[in-house]
């Protein structure tokens, strides 16, 4: 552990914006985002893929960013919460999760929000049970589940138009 | 129009739905240092000896720091609540020559990164002495193995509550039941955010926090003897809070590492964030508590007369918190029902386990649940219904003074079991529970009654221990007009997901006749704002009474100052004054006339053009500053009698669960709350932490449990193992709720939040109505499949309990 860790150079490109840096092989995704890009909407919650806060979308696919090395995202497409708001606009998603009460401390929320993404990307009009398989990898502690189910449902309905 | 019993746009949610929220591991800053803590592995073991050379020698690592070390520079120990002998229980935030739990810190390390203060932590060589485990209170209390030596016992605290004329009742009584031994397992709520924490001790002695502690009001008062600083040279700050539920009271004793951590290295910033099998191994777990040789008295009619029982709470290694739990309990002595006569001797006992820790319904949902067990293991003995049987026990006349003097405001149980039973369908489920029985299914039906006591008066502590200079509660707001003529709110609660900035403002939009978007709370906590009392915090379902009491109070003062204010300025008399909303923003104007003076004009008079005032009004300055102080007297400690709470919100849950008989799995088929608080201030906020609670219950029914082996290893310390409760197993809830309005309040409402750990009762009750004749009694609040499984397996055993019929 003495010896100095040899840096990997690795190009990613987070919320449309591309990034190169030299990291050390050990660092996390998450910590990657967090530590180096400062985007710290990313959440960390646990050490073994429970509980979702740190869900980003990594070229469309929701992944937990604790799980995943930053070097294994070389070249990579991300989208973190920052990413959701468009030219001042909420995502829909964004909006139904404040106006059913999805969200308490908001600590789970960004990773809530990413999984909702990758859900009503693949199932733009998802049934409620389809709905708690969605979201099955992301923890709250606060809402109790009901209210985020009642939000994803009403994004759903927003964005079907 | 009114803003109470509105659900406008939370303002918290603007920053927390872009993932803007500022919660600890945010903060970044140039050169600031990583903690990384070394942990025991023993449960119980000496430390022989620590070498930190290696570590110390790790480029990168800038300094370690050792137990011996710890309690060297720390004036003392940090305080006990607990009498002799626990008060002699020494409490260091890293372990002095012995290490009592699994997972208890013993060594830190300081480095540039978290990944290096991490690589030193696993060079620091710690030999160990392994000894023997005490892992159950009873055991704890035989002591045969001491965990403190300083106070010579693991007996933390021992006292009789007795209330009425027990032996009489017993005596008189038609019906005796005898239960040999319930008990209440350990779980906690887990916040999704660890605790965490960033000091800064400069050189000078002023020492910054930016943490998550949630009462910050009681760790300030820890903290500042324990690190030979005043309260003052404290600065501590919290934004936002992934949840605490009372789990981050007790992070004050990592506070203190980081704190000493940033002294030795010369005052630079140093952020220790916990890692979860960190957080479920030593952040703190809930009380545990055994209930054993209870004995019910009941009369002809199914009526309780009377409660003998002995109580033990196991509150892990150290006290902390505790022995306050061995009080708070009796907030709810009798539960929801008129039972007058009670002898319980309680006692706790520290073991070899994580400390316990307030967590959501603390000590009152341990009570609850073993009363609720009571009524319902009489109910089953007696063949009368679950709902017949809470509809001759429950209270019905409020306010209520119950045996030990505390008094329920207002309640409405049976009409809250009425609404449960619409919601649930209840005539129905009883007819697919018949069809369900006849075909040998294991289907049941559950109801559970509780109370989340609200406000409390400190002054039960001196129950606990008389010396302790604690009594009553408050809180405190400031609200200022600003020169801008914005409305400037400061709490002292220091929220952790309760929506405090949102109601707060509706609050103050009522007083003022303006709009809560026109309102604006300052986020967090800050001692720098002077808003905070030694009980500033959230916790004990405080915040709808003691907090928006505070805010309510400064809007009454602020109310005064801007009438008198602008008579002066209108020349009107102050009796025509009217607040609201005009063209130039919030304002006071004459009625009927279209003068009128704007908060701008106000707020610039006062503190940019007061000549104008020609040296009027100069105690005036639109900056107000309000303690509320709920109206409560110091118990009698002899007789343990007093009033406790001041609001009683109660919650009434019905489950319907069907075990499935091959591998003992509870499914949850149908859920309903019913929720009374009280006047209701946010619907939607009220109706988030209903359903919140119940999750917490009903994972801790169902999934989460703190298992230990016979050596003090903690089974489920990663979330894998621990499993709290997803969208997978959380059932749709039918929520109602009813009103009844505490008289005890300005505005009628009462605390909550807490819940009262309502689905740990109803579950068990829904479990125990599957059982029917199976030959089986509920005795555990945990009912994994696993338990479920052992229940029905071990029908043909004694049930434990014993009636005796007299008459």
């Amino acid at each position: 552990m003495s010896e100095v860790i040899e840096k990997v150079s690795i190009r990613i490109t987070i919320n449309g914006q591309s990034y190169r840096r030299k990291v050390e092989p050990r660092l996390l995704l998450v910590q990657f985002i967090r530590e180096e890009l400062g985007l710290t909407g990313t959440h960390v919650g646990c050490d073994v893929t429970y509980c979702g806060a740190c869900t980003v979308l990594v070229d469309d696919k929701p992944t937990k960013s604790c799980t995943l090395l930053a070097v294994q995202a070389d070249g990579c497409e991300i989208l973190t919460v920052e990413g959701l708001e468009q030219d001042g606009e909420l995502h829909p998603l964004q909006k139904a999760f404040s106006e059913n009460h999805g969200l308490q401390c908001g600590y789970c929320t960004p990773g809530m929000l990413m999984s909702s993404m990758a859900l009503l990307a693949e199932k733009p009009d998802p049934s409620p049970a389809e709905i708690r398989k969605g979201i099955s990898g992301n923890l709250c502690r606060c809402t109790g589940y009901n209210n985020i189910i009642k939000s994803i449902q009403a994004a759903a309905r927003e964005m079907a138009g | 129009m009114s803003w109470i019993g509105k659900s406008p746009e939370r303002k918290e949610d603007q920053r927390l739905i872009r993932g803007r929220g500022l919660f600890v591991d945010d903060k970044q800053s140039y050169g600031l240092l990583h903690l990384h803590l070394v942990r025991s592995p023993y449960a119980h073991a000496q430390i022989l000896s620590i070498d930190v050379a290696a570590a110390e020698a790790l480029p990168g690592v800038i300094c370690t720091l050792t137990g011996a070390e710890v309690k060297d520079l720390m004036p003392e120990s940090f305080m006990e609540l607990g009498p002799e002998p626990a008060a002699s229980i020494r409490d260091y935030p890293l372990a002095v020559g012995k290490a009592i739990f699994q997972g208890e810190p013993v060594a830190a390390v300081v480095a540039e990164t978290p990944a290096l203060a991490a690589d030193g932590g696993a060079l620091i060589e710690v030999d160990y002495d392994m000894l023997d485990a005490v892992v159950t209170a009873e055991q704890a209390l035989e002591d045969k193995d001491i965990l403190h030596e300083s106070a010579g016992t693991n007996q933390t605290w021992q006292g009789v509550y007795e209330y009425g004329e027990v032996d009489k009742a017993f005596a008189e009584a038609a019906t005796v039941v005898a239960i040999d031994r319930l008990h209440f397992h350990r779980f906690a709520s887990t916040p999704v955010e660890n605790n965490a924490v960033v000091a800064e001790w400069l050189p000078h002695g002023d020492l910054n926090f930016f943490c998550n502690n949630s009462f910050v009001g009681f760790a300030q008062q820890l903290l500042a003897p324990a690190l030979g600083i005043s309260v003052d040279q404290m600065h501590i700050k919290t934004h936002d809070i992934g949840g605490s539920f009372g789990n981050k009271i007790s992070n004050y004793t990592q506070m203190a590492i980081a704190a000493l951590a940033s002294r030795k290295t010369g005052g630079r910033s140093v952020k220790w964030v916990e890692t979860r099998t960190e957080h479920l191994l030593s952040s703190g777990h809930g009380n545990e508590r055994t209930f054993l040789d209870t004995e019910v008295a009941l009369d002809k009619n199914g009526v309780i007369t009377a409660v003998r029982s002995r109580h033990i709470d196991d509150c892990g290694a150290y006290p902390r918190y505790e022995p306050l739990g061995c009080v708070i309990w009796s907030q709810v002595l009798p539960a929801t029902y008129g039972v007058r006569n009670f002898r319980i001797d309680f006692s706790q006992a520290v073991t070899n386990k994580c400390p316990a820790v307030p967590n959501r319904g603390y000590s009152r949902m341990q009570h609850l649940w073993f009363m609720e067990r009571i009524i319902d293991i009489c109910a089953h003995e007696l063949d009368i219904p679950a709902d017949e049987m809470r509809l001759k026990n429950y209270i019905t006349e409020f306010p209520y003074t119950t045996p030990n003097g505390c008094v329920y405001d207002s309640g409405n149980y049976p009409a809250m079991l009425e609404k449960a039973k619409e919601l649930i369908g209840w005539d129905d489920w009883k007819k697919k529970q018949a069809d369900a029985r006849g075909e040998g299914r294991l289907l049941g039906i559950g109801i559970g009654t509780t109370l989340d006591s609200g406000t409390n008066n400190f002054g039960q502590a001196r129950i606990m221990n008389p010396h302790l200079p604690f009594s009553g509660n408050s809180e405190v707001a400031t609200i200022r007009i600003d020169l801008q003529g914005s409305v400037i709110v400061t709490l002292g609660s220091g929220p952790s997901g309760q929506s405090h900035e949102t109601t707060a403002s509706q609050v103050v939009a009522e007083e003022l006749g303006i709009s809560p978007d026109l309102v604006r709370v300052r986020s967090g906590f800050d001692t720098g704002w002077n808003t905070f009392v030694g009980h500033s915090g959230s916790y004990a379902s405080q915040f709808a009474v003691t907090g928006l009491s505070a805010v309510h109070g400064a809007c009454e003062k602020l109310k005064a100052e801007m009438r008198r204010l602008a008579a002066f300025i209108l020349e009107a008399s102050e009796e025509d004054l009217e607040f609201g909303i005009g063209d130039e923003g919030p304002q006071l104007s004459v009625k009927g006339t279209d003068q009128a003076v704007n908060y701008w004009y106000m707020g610039n008079l006062v503190n940019n053009d007061n000549a104008v005032l020609a040296g009027e009004l100069g105690d005036v300055t639109l900056n107000i500053r309000h303690v509320y102080r709920p109206p409560f007297t110091v118990p009698d400690t002899e007789r343990k009698y007093g009033n406790l709470t001041l609001t009683y919100a109660a919650q009434l849950h019905i489950a319907v669960i069907e075990i499935d008989r091959a591998f003992g799995h509870p499914k949850i088929l149908a859920y309903a709350a019913v929720d009374d608080c009280g006047t209701v201030i946010n619907p939607k906020i009220v109706g988030g932490q209903v359903h919140g609670a119940t999750a917490h219950g009903i994972g801790a029914a169902i999934m989460e449990i703190f298992q230990y082996d016979e050596t003090g290893n903690l089974l489920t310390s990663s979330f894998s193992d621990y499993c709290p409760i997803t969208s997978m197993n959380m059932p749709d809830v039918q929520y109602g709720s009813i009103q009844t309005p505490s008289p005890f309040s300005y505005n009628g409402a009462k605390g909550m939040g807490e819940g009262g750990g309502a689905p740990l009762h109803t579950v068990s009750a829904a479990i125990q109505d599957a059982l029917y004749g199976e030959g089986v009694i509920v005795r555990e609040s945990h009912h994994s499949a696993n338990s479920v499984f052992a229940l029905l397996r071990d029908s043909d055993e004694s049930t434990g309990v014993q009636v005796e019929t007299r008459q």
